[in-house]
């Protein structure tokens, strides 16, 4: 199964006829044994490896520099997929809907919603999560902002608002505190630490450093 | 959420031909409302075609007209260069829409193809026409404050949440459609639909038609323009009620042209015509704007908790159209 931009994925006709037919032919095979219950089991435990094989689909993408080759069911979202294939607890899950901002992470350098959308979505992509932010031990300007401006309380936001506030200098909306309120809309303080998280971005800002 | 099959096609045919032969396939481009739509149970897919591999994210600045690729991201045409300069009221209509996040996510296709955000549609315990036809509409005799003043029926009153969609009504758009039965072009009016009997349709796309994109006219409206979005915090809520308006001003500031829609009062983005006649050859003042509003609202009506659109249609009309007329 060929797995890249030039092919179609796996799951076209040719894939969902063969493993339907697979199914099948299992079920006859163990009807026409009448078999016993060792049988049974045996053929249920075939069913499960022809379903698995069939229904996790393979994923090659890179996460904070690293590159990963996996299979993973398509029902999984990036935000599950970071947190519980990859144990990247960094990114949290807050509401799961998209309306919390919590979950943000870069693709490609763009922020994005990670619980919004199936990590086979993201073939090829470049994610950058919080983990891969700082540099070694130093962290990011903007970590350093946070704690110095006191930008959280509970920290439970705090992961994607740093993602999505080094996003918002790097489109360069961030040249007011107006600008900076409304293109962080998407991240929701219930602490409302919100004053503090525009004076870390204004910070950082008008530091001049890159992000 | 239910278990489903994903296909990722190369080929814009092979995507229209999976999604025309099989009922219960559907396409995810962004996937913001889709997934949301899939975890909740409103929506159960059991094939999702993935078109992000089909080439339509371009935006072509054509002599007359934009055409905006129906995979294009919503941030990227709000930021693009030719469409701020050409159609800045859809740039502003598209920046009022959701989070900078949401954004970079949700393409042009699917902005417009969003399902309502009626809470009775969301909730799987309670009845909906459009979710389950014939279970009746929890909106209703239900909390309504969210609902339709215009085009509703019996059946449904839920409103298009799109405020993208606002802009390209009265902007006269065009939608490019694929489908298996060919190519057509469908009026952006025409696009969303009435609930009538049918709530369960948002559109009149046929099944497995596939918008490839979206055509926007050049037009007088580069500058007095104006998308007035009235919602209950600041950013990143959907609209009680919003007011795209644009005008056409010349020397003696009357007004040569104008173009009016509302969203968040019907089933589909209401484009307020003769409202529009109204305007034209009128001054540009208040006066002249409160009379086109009324004539906006002519055959409102109200349930028991949405009156208030009754005074915030005509007001945020007003009010959109000063703005608009004061763009220096």
């Amino acid at each position: 199964m060929a797995m890249n931009s030039e092919h179609d994925t796996p799951g076209n006709s040719h894939d969902e006829a063969r493993r339907s037919f697979l199914k099948q032919s299992s079920l006859l095979t163990a009807m026409a044994l009448v078999p016993g219950p060792l049988v049974q089991a045996a053929a249920a435990e075939l069913d499960e490896k022809v379903a698995a094989v069939f229904e996790k689909i393979p994923l090659k993408l890179e996460v904070n520099g690293v590159k990963h080759k996996v299979s993973v069911e398509p029902r999984t979202t990036l935000l599950d997929f970071l947190r519980e294939n990859l144990h990247l607890t960094g990114t949290k899950k807050g509401c799961d809907y998209g309306q919390c901002g919590a979950c943000t992470v870069h693709v490609d350098g763009q922020r994005v919603n990670s619980c919004l959308s199936f990590a086979v979505m993201h073939e090829g992509k470049k994610i950058t999560t919080i983990e891969g932010l700082a540099n070694g031990d130093k962290l990011h300007p903007m970590q350093e902002a946070f704690v110095k401006h006191d930008g959280f309380q509970c920290g439970y936001c705090t992961p994607g608002q740093i993602m999505s506030a080094v996003a918002c200098i790097r489109e360069g909306k961030a040249d007011s505190e107006g600008e900076i309120r409304e293109y962080m809309s998407g991240n929701i303080c219930r602490c409302g630490a919100y004053s503090n998280i525009v004076a870390a971005i204004q910070e950082v800002k008008g530091g001049g450093q890159k992000v | 959420m239910n278990q489903f099959q994903y296909v990722r096609p190369t080929k814009q045919q092979a995507a229209i031909d999976a999604v025309a032969k099989d009922a219960t396939a559907t396409f995810i481009a962004g996937g913001t409302n889709l997934v949301d739509l899939m975890k909740r149970g409103v929506m159960t897919p059991q094939k999702l075609v993935d078109i992000n591999r089909l080439p339509l994210t371009r935006i072509d600045a054509d002599p007359g007209k934009l055409r905006i690729g129906a995979l294009a991201l919503n941030s990227t045409v709000a930021d693009d260069k030719q469409v701020r300069a050409r159609q800045p009221l859809l740039a502003l209509a598209l920046n009022a829409g959701a989070s900078a996040q949401l954004r970079n996510m949700a393409t042009v296709g699917g902005n417009m193809l969003q399902r309502t955000r009626c809470s009775y549609f969301y909730d799987t315990t309670m009845p909906c026409n459009k979710r389950e036809p014939g279970t009746g509409c929890g909106a209703l005799e239900g909390i309504n404050r969210m609902h339709a003043i215009f085009g509703f029926s019996d059946k449904c009153i839920a409103v298009h949440p799109s405020d993208m969609s606002v802009a390209l009504v009265a902007l006269d758009a065009t939608v490019q459609v694929s489908g298996p039965k060919g190519n057509r072009s469908i009026p952006f009016a025409e696009l969303h639909r009435l609930p009538g009997d049918m709530p369960q349709k948002d559109t009149t796309l046929e099944p497995g038609e596939l918008i490839t994109a979206v055509d926007v006219p050049d037009g007088p409206f580069t500058k007095h323009v104006h998308y007035q979005k009235v919602r209950e915090r600041a950013s990143y809520a959907f609209a009680l009620l919003s007011v795209a308006a644009a005008l056409d001003l010349d020397s003696n500031n009357n007004i040569k042209a104008a173009r009016l829609a509302m969203g968040g009062v019907a089933h589909k983005p209401w484009r307020l015509t003769a409202a529009e006649q109204a305007l034209v050859g009128k001054p540009a003042t208040e006066e002249s704007f409160r009379q086109a509003a009324a004539i906006a609202m002519q055959g409102a009506k109200a349930f028991k908790h949405n009156a208030y659109k009754l005074k915030l249609g005509p007001n945020t009309i007003i009010q959109a159209l000063k703005t608009a007329a004061s763009v220096a």
